[in-house]
């Protein structure tokens, strides 16, 4: 048992925490924020270089061989910077579908260009009536000679405003909400028949709703089994959520932070406040909280690894509850703690509780996983 | 970073395992899964037995009868010893004053002292807490004075726990009433059995006597009971409080009730189907399972950066031990109120002795959710703990 990390994983910390010192702070955000799809290209290009974007993928595909524990590593540091750029949506998720279910043609058409940071991808999964069941898909794809052609709405797909490339979860076979007939394609943003209306989230990112219309795509757009996809699914977004519990532990520990200096230099009465106890006790729960986030992180890191997928599934859930929890209490109170000021769109302070409101109703928020965890028997 | 056991620490997991189940007592174990009192007796066979197979210290130094086991053995022993269950070695000999002896000690008295410790020969009790002295343990009044070779001891400790058993204690004594509060106490150890020592059993509101009020009354002590040097007391008292960080977290028993929990409620009916078929229960139940896994990670984390890194420099992650530890025992005792629901009522009188055989083990419930509203006011409030957070970890 080792919860430190080894000398690569030190340098990899060590390079992405120094890119985004000298690149992301505050007021550099704001400016990304206006460019064309919400988000920096040259950040991008940056981390392409930095080789983070071709990070999980295997060095045969192009890539640098890098576990869930190097995943981990970076969602943290992006949580901890509040970056707007979509690692998320193209490196986790897209690369994910890729990397667990990609042909080799599919993975030479895609992957190359994810590493190098040409082309972003999004995930169009959730649907006006499935909230946080991978399995209720209306959105249908229908065979036509070798290809399919696919119908139906996507909401609030992340990067879809920007993206290259869709990954779509559509159903071949079945009523909307059969486990079987599930499958996953690969479609050009730019295909006949996709229509998108694109808006900020309260977070600062950007998003899009898109519809498909009669989508025409070939036979090699499917990824894995057309028509029985949804573990290829749940595995990816159980690493989706893997990913934003990291993320979440690094907005929660800079929102500690920041608080806890906050209150240090913040003076009322003639004296900090931070030398009153009712504030102190609450930074002190606020640090509890956060460290429990911190320990179901690296357990959901690790549980990316188990073989057996209800165990996984399960440790994911338990791991999205503790950091739903820990992050609401944390959000909450970093913004109590900063008063008034805590309330401006000024302040840095607001946009961390901004996104860590946002991943609790991620893939599944506390109330679902909690009762995952409770169905599916327990967790000792 | 690796949260796999290795294959050698799952051997020795497996060991401990089949130790327990050879040599626990049946009558011992079941007395506390069912949250009955162990007799003093039961107690000392039991700890004799661990201590015949080596055990009985385990992370006291090789020379002085410990195991030389790495952290994450101890973390694994005393998790086993914790969900068997099985008494745990009583602390304050085994965890407490043991090591302040053989770190502060002189030769004769870690001659004289430690093999008895280890052979529960010497039943210890901890002097420290006072009526006027709880978080603000240092304003402590108890006084010893130098006369000749002797000192005189006089004064009032409390909740001291299982003081009526105790043949030793070790006590903290202001010396020097004119230093700063922290700097004039010393530890001096001496016998329960001396001329002037009155123990008045306390009874708390679970209905037992596990602790006491400890009078001292013109009490002689030879001077050498004095450990280490005079007035240096609060320091060797820091050491003994910071020396047992993981353990109190009380993974192993935590999870043990859990256990009881899932299997009383799916026996236990309510609307005429089992309590663990109602929905709103089980997330209750798999919430409180949620946080305990979250705080075993958490040991596990301060367990591998000892092994790692030694005892030197506290992970700030210890500090969330005790106040999730706590709250997570209080909540598994409240999860079997509300399972055992209207059958929480009966009580069972205690017996002379303190045994409590004589209802169901049904009736220890109630007790047991009274009993461990304790372990949140113990071993420093959590109100202490946090600000020991605010201090230490967060700098304010």
């Amino acid at each position: 048992m080792d919860f430190d990390l080894n000398e690569e994983q030190r340098l990899l910390k060590d390079s992405i925490d120094g890119l985004l010192t000298d690149s992301y702070d505050f007021e550099s955000r704001k400016k990304y924020m206006k460019e064309k799809g919400g988000w920096s290209k040259a950040v991008w290009g940056k981390l392409a270089e930095q080789g983070l974007l071709g990070l999980p993928f295997d060095e045969a595909d192009g890539g640098f061989g890098g576990g869930g524990v190097e995943t981990m590593i970076v969602m943290e540091a992006l949580g901890k910077a509040l970056v707007l750029e979509p690692y998320l949506a193209t490196v986790v998720i897209g690369g994910g579908f890729l990397r667990h279910a990609g042909s080799d043609a599919q993975k030479a058409a895609h992957v190359p260009g994810i590493v190098d940071g040409s082309k972003t991808l999004a995930f169009a999964q959730l649907e006006k009536n499935s909230r946080y069941d991978l399995f209720d898909v209306t959105t249908t794809a229908k065979k036509k000679g070798e290809g399919w052609v696919i119908d139906g709405e996507k909401f609030v797909v992340l990067n879809g405003e920007n993206a290259d490339t869709l990954i779509v979860t559509a159903r071949t076979k079945g009523e909307r909400r059969d486990n079987s007939g599930i499958g996953v394609f690969l479609v050009p943003a730019n295909a006949k028949g996709v229509t998108k209306k694109s808006y900020p989230t309260q977070d600062g990112l950007h998003a899009a709703d898109i519809t498909f219309t009669g989508v025409e795509v070939g036979a090699d757009a499917a990824l894995g089994n057309p028509d029985d996809s949804l573990a290829l699914i749940e595995r990816v977004v159980d690493e989706a959520r893997i990913a934003l519990c990291a993320e979440a532990v690094g907005l929660m520990d800079e929102s500690l932070k920041s608080t806890v200096e906050y209150i240090k230099t913040r003076k009322q009465f003639g004296v900090a406040i931070g030398s009153f106890q009712s504030l102190q006790h609450r930074a002190s729960d606020m640090f509890v909280a956060a460290e429990q986030a911190r320990s179901m992180s690296m357990f959901a890191t690790m549980a990316g690894d188990f073989e057996d997928a209800k165990e996984r599934s399960n440790a994911v859930a338990a791991a999205k509850v503790q950091i739903g929890k820990s992050l609401k209490f944390v959000g909450q109170q970093a913004i109590q703690l900063h008063g008034g000021i805590g309330m401006t769109m000024e302040a840095k302070i607001g946009h961390y509780f901004k996104r860590l409101t946002m991943i609790e109703n991620s893939f599944g928020d506390t109330d679902y996983h909690q009762r995952r965890v409770a169905d599916g028997g327990g967790l000792i | 970073m690796d949260l796999a056991f290795t294959k050698e620490e799952q051997a020795f997991r497996e060991e401990v395992r089949s130790f327990l189940r050879d040599n626990v007592p049946p009558d011992t174990r079941r007395k506390l899964v069912e949250g009955r009192h162990l007799s003093k007796d039961e107690m000392v066979t039991w700890w004799r037995i661990l201590n015949k197979k080596g055990w009985g210290v385990s992370h006291w130094p090789e020379q002085y009868g410990g195991t030389g086991w790495t952290s994450v053995q101890h973390y694994i022993f005393n998790e086993e010893l914790q969900s068997y269950p099985a008494p745990q070695p009583l602390a304050f000999g085994v965890s407490m004053v043991g090591p302040v002896i053989y770190t502060f000690g002189n030769e004769e008295q870690k001659k004289q002292y430690l093999p008895r410790i280890a052979s529960v020969d010497d039943w210890w009790c901890q002097g420290f807490s006072e009526p006027g002295s709880g978080s603000d343990l240092a304003s402590l009044k108890t006084k010893a004075e130098r006369k000749g070779d002797k000192w005189i001891i006089n004064g009032q400790k409390t909740w001291t726990t299982l003081a009526q058993h105790a043949d030793m204690i070790f006590c903290l004594c202001r010396t020097d009433a004119s230093a700063k509060k922290q700097m004039g106490i010393s530890f001096i150890v001496f016998s329960m059995k001396s001329k002037g020592v009155t123990v008045r059993p306390i009874q708390t509101i679970d209905g037992g006597v596990e602790v006491n009020e400890v009078f001292f009354d013109d009490v002689e002590v030879p001077y050498e009971n004095l450990i280490g040097e005079e007035n240096k007391g609060w320091d060797y008292a820091k050491f003994l409080l910071g020396n047992e960080r993981t353990g109190i977290a009380r993974v192993g028993v935590s999870k043990e009730r859990l256990r009881r929990i899932r299997d009383l409620a799916s026996k236990v009916e309510s609307g005429g189907k089992p309590i663990i078929q109602d929905a709103a229960f089980r997330e209750k139940l798999a919430a409180c399972e949620i946080e305990l896994k979250a705080l075993e990670l958490t040991q596990l984390r301060v367990v591998a950066d000892e092994g790692k890194h030694g005892k030197g420099k506290p992970n700030p992650a210890s500090s969330v031990l005790k106040i999730k530890g706590s709250e997570i025992q209080q909540t598994t005792t409240e999860l079997l109120m509300e399972v055992i629901g209207p059958f929480a009522a009966p009580y069972d009188v205690h017996g002379d002795d303190g045994s409590n055989e004589a209802m169901d083990w049904t009736a220890q419930i109630a007790p047991s959710y009274f009993n461990n509203r304790k372990v949140s006011i113990y071993g420093g409030s959590n109100e202490i703990q946090r600000n020991i957070i605010a201090k230490a970890v967060l700098g304010l």
